[in-house]
């Protein structure tokens, strides 16, 4: 592989590091996007057999190639600006909403040596990254110049700055029993088999943490700022065409991020379940050992968990989420870090690490 | 020039371009917005410094909570800023003055630190290992008294701005989340069973 790459290496000379950087992020992005694009599929899909229904299944074989139609179809609307809006912000915010996501994944490890950003303050860079993403919403709300868009924008601002605090921690609990703030090493750290895993002993802090990425994600049922029932569409109400599918992009690549995230911080990352599955060796290769498929496959999990939420429950009403994260997850999670620090004092605080 | 020097002078021009624009642009929620530009690129001098941990807290504390909340109020107020602007040269004294002070103190804390010998810059301490590591065990250590104080004083504001706004009205109604979720079906709804009335003639 490396003695492959010396020729490009020569071909760039001095801009080789910045080409390489770039390379490897697109490695990371381009099946990011795919990702998104049949995620939208299998949650049509999985709601539409929930519901007892077929989803999606008209165009390419089992309605495999919908996510290309509707890709294209947003790209050939026209783009409206409405009057009155602000019209460098009225732009901005679409990026705004997805750079965040994609930045985020710099810092996600994908096995032992696969990491784009290495760096030892990760989970706290995770965090900053996901909570200035709330800066594309309102400022779409905003620089809409309409009422439904400006209800959203501020529902929307209210809700994630709360939940923020619940999913910092949630998080506090990961850095306790990891000792790391760098997510390689918190995931070296669930090493041993999945009753290593730290969802067993950070159970409320691992559920708080995904319903707050429910809530962060503004997904359903705590889609305020969305709401089609009482503000039409929330902040995106006055996007339409690519603009409307960068925040699309962008919601959807929050969620895969946050099932990542809850993979590693406390379902083991990219480690197996069994330790010995890493000795099941086929020709010299082990097929089931540790690695990106493990990783893919719990990160799937957290997906599918996401669905089967939003084909479930009713959405919440507004005060009742502020409820739910200020009387219900803070404390929680403020309950369950003393009782983890106090337990980390006492003889058995290996249970715990 | 080196890259990190270029790269400085960068950051450096935008921070100062942003921070003017905070003070100079007509709309406060433009004004916010170029407030939290100059965090961010605050946030990457700091990183050049290879202060990660201050880097990213101030991303998340100002960046992604406080000025939230501020574009949130300046959102919701609506202020009209040319009436406030139309008495703006009354202020010129008091501004001027202020302005000079804070000029000349800062000139005298930077004068006072190029007389003094060179001790270790910032990034020494963090080449030895993690910035957020070092950071922690000093604070916990060395200083454990004074950060204990101060989060006992930020306790103490917390539930000083909840007594302050928190009042109940009278005549409000509350919910009680907890008796919502009790209710069961056999206490709202009352099923009787009343014999329907045979017709005249039927047997």
């Amino acid at each position: 592989m490396d003695g492959m790459l010396v020729p490009v290496q020569q071909f760039f000379g001095s801009a080789w590091p910045a080409v390489w950087t770039l390379a490897k992020i697109v490695c990371v992005v381009v099946p990011l996007i795919l990702s998104v694009a049949y995620l939208t599929l299998v949650e049509r899909k999985v709601i539409g057999w929930m519901q007892v229904r077929i989803g999606p299944n008209r165009v390419g074989p089992w309605g495999l190639l919908q996510p290309f139609a509707d890709v294209f179809k947003l790209i050939f609307k026209e783009i409206i600006l409405p009057s009155g809006a602000s019209k460098y912000l009225f732009f901005i915010a679409p990026v705004l909403s997805i750079g965040p996501a994609v930045a985020a994944w710099a810092v996600i490890p994908f096995n032992d040596t696969t990491v784009l950003a290495d760096i030892n303050a990760g989970l706290l860079y995770v965090l900053a990254m996901t909570s200035i993403g709330v800066y594309g919403i309102v400022l779409a709300g905003w620089a809409s110049n309409s009422k439904y868009a400006f209800l959203g924008c501020l529902r929307s601002a209210a809700q994630i700055v709360s939940y923020e605090l619940a999913m910092g921690f949630a998080l506090v609990g990961v850095l306790m029993a990891a000792n790391s703030l760098n997510l390689g090493d918190i995931v070296r750290g669930q090493e041993g088999g999945a009753a290593y895993w730290y969802f067993i002993p950070l159970f409320p802090l691992f559920i708080v943490y995904v319903i707050s990425g429910v809530a962060e994600t503004n997904r359903h049922p705590f889609d305020m700022a969305e709401g089609e029932s009482e503000i039409v569409a929330g902040f995106h109400v006055e996007y339409s065409g690519v603009t409307f599918a960068v925040f699309f992009l962008a919601e959807y690549m929050n969620m895969i991020l946050i099932a990542a995230l809850a993979s590693t911080m406390f379902l083991g990352g990219w480690l197996s379940p069994w330790p010995q599955l890493n000795y099941l060796t086929i020709a010299g290769f082990a097929p089931f050992g540790d690695g990106m498929p493990w990783l893919f496959a719990k990160m799937a999990f957290v997906l599918f968990i996401f669905l089967w939420i939003r084909a479930t429950f009713p959405r919440y009403r507004y005060d009742q989420i502020m409820r739910l994260g200020w009387k219900v997850f803070i404390p929680l999670t403020l309950v369950w870090i003393v009782f983890l620090a106090i337990m980390m004092q006492t003889p058995w605080a290996g249970l715990f690490h | 020039m080196n890259v990190q020097a270029a790269l400085f002078y960068f950051f450096a021009a935008i921070l100062v371009f942003a921070a003017l624009r905070v003070v100079t642009s007509r709309n406060p929620v433009h004004s916010a917005l170029w407030l939290v530009l100059a965090f961010f690129t605050a946030a990457a001098h700091w990183l050049m410094l290879r202060a990660e941990f201050l880097a990213i807290a101030l991303v998340l504390v100002y960046v992604g909570a406080v000025m939230v909340l501020f574009l949130f109020v300046v959102m919701m107020l609506d202020v009209n800023f040319d009436n406030l602007r139309s008495q703006f040269r009354s202020y010129i004294p008091v501004g001027a003055t202020v302005g000079v002070l804070v000029l000349v103190e800062m000139a005298l804390v930077i004068l006072g630190s190029f007389l003094k010998p060179v001790t270790a810059p910032a990034g020494a301490a963090a080449a030895r290992g993690s910035n957020t590591r070092a950071l922690g065990s000093v604070l916990y250590t060395d200083y454990v008294y004074p950060f204990e104080i101060a989060a006992v004083v930020l306790l103490v504001a917390i539930i000083a701005a909840i007594v302050l706004t928190h009042r109940k009205r009278k005549g409000t109604k509350y919910q009680n989340p907890g008796d919502q979720v009790k209710v069961r079906a056999k206490d709202r709804l009352r099923i009787l069973n009343i014999p329907s009335e045979k017709r005249e003639g039927q047997a």
